[in-house]
């Protein structure tokens, strides 16, 4: 469904990804894992065109997407949920879900989607009103899975969904997580969270310093002896 | 008098207001003064005059009319003079920006001279008196058309799919690009509106004091920029009280101080809202990124 190639990005001068490829296919969950700065976020914002790659390929359904620009990226089926949530904070919890689908004219199932996020949301259905800025961390975390849902996206890419949280907050936002895809939703899902991760990931990548250094099946990954040193705290 | 004095500051400020909605809502999306806007207002003047005395077309029509080209103009000195400085540094636009404005104004003495030229009244002079105040029908028309635009606009950012992308854009753009917002169209309608609005009340203006000249923009561009920043710039409604505040002030200033001072006043508002507040008085914290 998503076939990354030999992908590198960078500011300015300064390249952060080194020609990464990786796919994702329909269904799955994977999950990207690495430290801090090792370019995972930079990833997931090259795929949905806010940052332009330097060289290398993005295919999505077989075409090719590197130089579509991020409104129309939506447009395809691809929707982002970045690091810190980045919900708008002056809109209601309900308009921030509007704007969610905002390149959507079907009324009718754009109600029974509302409905469904709320149905997954039962948190966010009692503030509808209220301004999205005063919500609780986790329910901000929630609010963006919820916008980013709205757009009925073929596949989710996941930024940090853990950032900030609490564990038992995280661990909930990542049961909700399972069943979105359950629901037929492909994610892909970067955390440094690397044990929560790759228990919920069908498959995972691991990066360093704007590589890709292992790939493998998440369960494979968590018996890794290099995984566990570095990433399991082991 | 007092009451009189309010009247006639309301009138003066609801002009202010149009213009500082311009500023307000450029800033809100871009983070930019557009220095030009004065010039659009102007513009926009000179349009309406000459739309009625030329062509001879009734005052809605020739003000709906100059609020079109305006937009036009708007939008073209945001394409010509900013887009390409959209990745520059704020200072680069900014000059870019005073460079708009000191070729439009040079563009209307091409085109018009600099004597300044006579606006048809298209209203016959009524005035209604009180005991406590007398207002025209000229000055009732130009409170009702201000008013009607201000709520209309209102009413658009709170309840459009496209002004709820407007309001989602100045909160965050790069997300509100992920929702699928095109942020050049919405940069392009914000400039298309604000220009609209400051042409409105350049027409406003020259039905009022009955003339128009290619400097006329100046000093109310820099009022209506006050205004937008005593209300807290970025902010809507802020622009709107800001815009009425400083009508007031200036108005009272000229009745109990000195007419001497009329322009100090604004300026001496910029000064006091900067160094005590300068969020303004609606405005939003500094420090509102979590």
């Amino acid at each position: 469904m998503l076939r990354v190639e030999n992908l590198s990005t960078g500011y300015n001068s300064i390249r952060v990804l080194k020609q990464i490829s990786l796919t994702v296919s329909e269904g799955e969950i994977v999950t990207l894992i690495g430290s801090n700065g090792v370019g995972k976020t930079t990833t997931l914002r090259t795929i949905s065109g806010l940052l332009r790659p330097t060289e290398g390929s993005i295919h999505f359904c077989n075409k090719d997407i590197s130089h579509v620009p991020p409104h129309k990226i939506v447009e395809l089926g691809i929707s982002h949920v970045p690091e810190g949530r980045n919900i708008f904070p002056r809109l209601s919890v309900r308009e921030n879900l509007e704007i969610g689908a905002y390149t959507r004219k079907d009324r009718l199932e754009i109600k029974k989607d509302f409905k469904k996020v709320m149905e997954i949301f039962p948190q966010l259905a009692k503030r509808q009103k209220q301004t999205a800025g005063t919500l609780s961390g986790g329910e901000q975390q929630m609010l963006a899975i919820g916008r980013a849902l709205m757009s009925r996206p073929r596949l989710l890419l996941l930024d940090e969904p853990s950032m900030g949280l609490a564990p038992l907050v995280v661990l909930g936002i990542f049961e909700i997580i399972k069943e979105v895809n359950r629901q037929g939703t492909t994610i892909l899902l970067v955390e440094q969270n690397a044990q929560i991760a790759l228990r919920t990931a069908h498959r995972g990548y691991v990066m360093e310093t704007g590589r890709i250094i292992l790939d493998d099946s998440a369960e494979a990954l968590l018996q890794n002896d290099q995984v566990r040193k570095a990433y399991l705290g082991e | 008098m007092f009451v009189q004095q309010l009247i006639n500051g309301i009138i003066l400020g609801s002009t202010y207001a149009l213009i500082a909605l311009g500023y307000t809502m450029v800033y809100g999306i871009i983070e930019l003064i557009n220095f030009a806007h004065g010039e659009i207002y102007m513009f926009g003047a000179f349009t309406g005059m000459i739309l009625m005395t030329r062509f001879n077309l009734p005052f809605p029509a020739a003000l709906l009319l100059a609020m079109v080209t305006a937009a036009l103009m708007g939008v073209t000195v945001e394409y010509v003079a900013y887009r390409p400085l959209r990745r520059s540094p704020r200072l680069a636009a900014l000059i870019s920006a005073i460079g708009a404005s000191i070729f439009l104004q040079n563009l209307a003495l091409l085109l018009w001279g600099s004597r300044p030229q006579n606006f048809p009244s298209p209203f016959k002079i009524k005035v209604y008196q009180s005991s406590f105040f007398s207002i025209s029908q000229l000055e009732i028309i130009i409170l009702v058309i201000s008013f009607l635009l201000m709520v209309g606009l209102s009413f658009f950012i709170k309840n459009t799919r496209t002004g709820k992308a407007m309001r989602a854009t100045a909160q965050d753009r790069d997300t509100a690009s992920l929702m699928g917002i095109n942020i050049n169209r919405i940069i392009t309608i914000t400039f298309a509106i604000g220009s609209a609005l400051g042409a409105a009340a350049g027409v406003l203006v020259g039905i009022y004091f009955r003339t128009v000249n290619p400097m006329m923009g100046v000093m109310p561009g820099l009022k209506g920029f006050v205004a937008a920043v005593l209300g807290g710039i970025g902010s809507i409604p802020g622009a709107m009280l800001g815009g009425l505040l400083l009508g007031i002030a200036e108005v009272a200033g000229v009745a109990y101080i000195s007419s001497q001072y009329r322009d100090a006043i604004a300026f001496a508002i910029l000064i006091i809202v900067l160094l005590f507040k300068p969020s303004g008085l609606v405005g939003l914290p500094d420090q509102e990124k979590v």
